[in-house]
């Protein structure tokens, strides 16, 4: 017996490992499943729900959903992509996002995924939500403007970092990222070489006087639409 | 409207720029006073304040869309203090000044050939529907064609030095974050000569139109004043930097090579409650008489040389107009601007043949500071930035001295001139309204910049009595 599971997205065949999520099978396959929260290197965490597919008929965020034979996974239908976009515009509205002098431009996976997906302007109100900024940490800046609540740097400080230096407080539309101090974030064991610093896919957590180092035309997904990494493998696959 | 009523004026919009100028009359009906109100707020100032430093730059350039490039160029110059680079490599510099000498280019070449040229070659009375670029192309469609090559080259500069060509990101806190490619290079290298040759074009058609109209246009809202620029330690004009002179209207040195770190000992801003504009002025000499002009024709009458050949000859011809004394006719800001084009094209070549642009040498820092000022002449004139950041690298304070500002009392004292020798009884004829709008226009304030494909400003001109009535009421 082969100890292969054998499914389907987009009607392309797909063999994956018993145990993988259906974003990690993809991945391996190179099907790029659009995500924000996930990150090849956490575990499994099912947030933002960027990654939402249909498994039979039913959506499941498929960076959670593990694999079982012949499931027929459904990702790139226009329902949604329209499903996904409208959770990025939401992103967008509920924070400031100035990517016209974010400095993170060009490098972040917000701006990338609403390139990718035809945003164009977000059909939502933004909500002009007032947040703080904290320049406490003398090679760290945190700007809560930016922070899409994907939790990366919250995980990626415990599972990676081995320390605890972020964390969620509040709840509903009051819910933000929180330092492990009473005061702010210098106050923390946070370093500058820390994972949770590097993978943060947003402008919400940067590394302090790198701003606009690399010029325009030489950024990640300058050239080329955020997945392409990914999509790269389709050829090395077959 | 009762004698006690007063005409407020609210920020009628954040982005473009609109004017609205007021005649107001003594109760024998003669002009006393114009005054140009500003209604434009941008907030500028006040938002950076808690934001990262290095991050200004790029972020207040987006106040205008015409010349960001001095704001980029200003605040990088002023966070170069911050970062402790007293000196940039060269690579930085020059590329720097290339970015810079391509805006000067594309800014003035889209003013003349896109705003003033309607005026020029159709006369201030021609019909509107006529005097407008719509009508230039129509008539003179190879200088239009020109006029977009002009400011497209200028705009490809932008972009091989900034990244775009409007808000990029290129000057960063001590230097700069990319060099010029040899492709880059010779992409611009095929055209610069076409460019320097249509240069020239133009400045002709400025100064034959300055010269043969010189009876009409010497008296055409001009009037004596300082004129203020920076000022290259040899004396040369240099748009990228140096220190500040200011001239009195008779040519003598007021003030010279002083280190604008320092100008807020000698400039100070007044704020009057009919304007969102500020008037900035020598403390010395006052509000009264301490204000001055900045811009292509102050900067033509601080300079004691241009140090390129053609543009240098040019400047000779406009000082000769005067017999060497400074130039202090408003309509002279055209030909003195054609004559910055020329020595732009002229500086763009200089640097496009030199082979520092291609070093890989591009940041420098040293000791951290809390306090930076950067200057640069922007197209428009002498700018100001000057920002304090505190420990944690946020922006405390910020205060921006635009071109704009410092023309301010000089655009008053120019339309006051005009209707005074143009306004006859309480009515604004066609005439007046065209003239004011062309006074006005002289200085290249950004109001007219951000604004109107056509030509055309969006102004409103009323004649208000000694009683505060509004009498008369015109739109262009």
């Amino acid at each position: 017996m082969s100890d292969k599971i054998k499914f389907t997205i987009d009607e392309v065949e797909i063999e994956a490992t018993p145990g993988q999520t259906i974003m990690q099978a993809a991945d391996e396959a190179g099907i790029y499943i659009p995500r924000l929260c996930a990150h090849k290197d956490l575990l499994p965490f099912g947030s933002c729900r960027v990654c939402t597919v249909m498994v039979n008929d039913r959506p499941q965020a498929a960076c959670t959903q593990p694999v079982s034979p012949g499931m027929n996974v459904e990702s790139e239908t226009e329902e949604l992509r329209q499903i996904r976009t409208n959770l990025v515009e939401m992103l967008f509205v509920e924070g400031n996002h100035y990517c016209p002098f974010c400095e993170k431009s060009g490098n972040c996976e917000l701006q990338a995924l609403g390139y990718r997906l035809g945003m164009l302007a977000p059909k939502y109100p933004y909500m002009f939500n007032k947040h703080d900024v904290d320049a406490s940490h003398p090679d760290i800046y945190i700007d809560h403007n930016r922070c899409i609540l994907c939790a990366r740097c919250v995980r990626s400080s415990k599972e990676l970092d081995g320390k605890n230096v972020f964390q969620f407080v509040g709840r509903g539309i009051h819910k933000k990222v929180a330092f492990n101090s009473d005061t702010d974030l210098a106050a923390t064991d946070v370093s500058v070489t820390d994972k949770a610093i590097e993978n943060c896919p947003v402008g919400a957590i940067l590394k302090k006087g790198v701003g606009y180092a690399v010029p325009i035309g030489k950024r990640k997904y300058d050239s080329q639409p955020i997945g392409s990494d990914i999509e790269a493998r389709k050829a090395e696959a077959k | 409207m009762g004698a006690t009523n007063k005409i407020i004026i609210e920020p009628v919009t954040r982005v473009e720029g609109h004017g609205k100028v007021s005649i107001l009359l003594d109760e024998n009906g003669q002009v006393t006073r114009a005054r140009l109100h500003i209604v434009e707020f941008r907030g500028f100032e006040r938002f950076i304040q808690g934001r990262p430093y290095w991050e200004v730059p790029v972020t207040v350039q987006r106040l205008c869309g015409i010349c960001p490039v001095s704001h980029h160029l200003a605040a990088a110059k002023a966070m170069d203090v911050i970062v402790g680079a007293d000196k940039l490599t060269p690579t930085a510099e020059k590329m720097r000044r290339l970015m810079h000498y391509g805006q000067t280019y594309q800014s003035h070449a889209l003013h003349f050939f896109h705003l003033v040229s309607p005026d020029v070659l159709f006369g201030f009375d021609a019909d509107p529907a006529i005097r407008n670029i719509i009508g230039v192309i129509k008539k003179f469609p190879e200088l239009a064609v020109q006029g977009v090559m002009m400011r497209k080259f200028g705009q490809e500069i932008i972009k091989v030095t900034a990244g775009k060509k409007i808000h990029g990101t290129g000057a960063i806190p001590g230097g700069i974050n990319k060099n010029l490619s040899i492709a880059e290079r010779d992409s611009l290298l095929k055209d610069i000569d076409q460019q320097i040759e249509w240069s020239r074009g133009a400045l002709e058609i400025a100064k034959n139109y300055t010269v043969e109209n010189l009876g009409e246009l010497a008296d055409f809202g001009s009037f004596d004043s300082n004129h203020l620029s920076l000022i290259r330690e040899d004396g040369a004009m240099d748009l990228y930097d140096g220190g500040i002179r200011m001239i009195d209207s008779e040519g003598n040195k007021v003030i010279d090579h002083f280190n604008y770190q320092n100008y807020s000992d000698i400039i100070a801003e007044e704020v009057k409650d009919w304007s969102y504009m500020k008037f900035p002025f020598i403390k010395d000499q006052g509000t009264d008489n301490g204000w001055y002009r900045v811009g292509p024709l102050a900067r033509m009458n601080t300079a004691d040389f241009i140090d390129t050949p053609e543009a240098e000859l040019a400047r000779q011809e406009f000082k000769a107009v005067t017999g060497g004394k400074p130039n202090n006719i408003t309509m002279a800001y055209h030909w003195a601007r054609m004559i910055e084009v020329l020595h732009s094209a002229e500086k763009i070549k200089e640097l496009l043949l030199d082979e520092d642009l291609q070093g890989e040498d591009l940041v420098v820092k040293g000791e951290r500071r809390s306090e930076g000022v950067g200057l640069i002449e922007a197209p428009r004139g002498t700018l100001f930035h000057h920002y304090k950041v505190n420990e944690d690298d946020q922006v405390t304070m910020c205060n921006l001295i635009v071109s704009t500002t410092s023309n301010n009392v000089p655009m008053n004292l120019a339309v006051e001139g005009v209707a005074k020798k143009y306004l006859s009884g309480t009515e604004i004829t066609e005439g007046l309204l065209n003239r004011v709008e062309v006074a006005i226009r002289a200085y290249d304030p950004c109001l007219s910049c951000a604004t109107h494909a056509l030509g055309k400003m969006p102004l409103t001109v009323s004649v208000v009595d000694h009683n505060g009535q509004i009498v008369d009421k015109k739109s262009t």
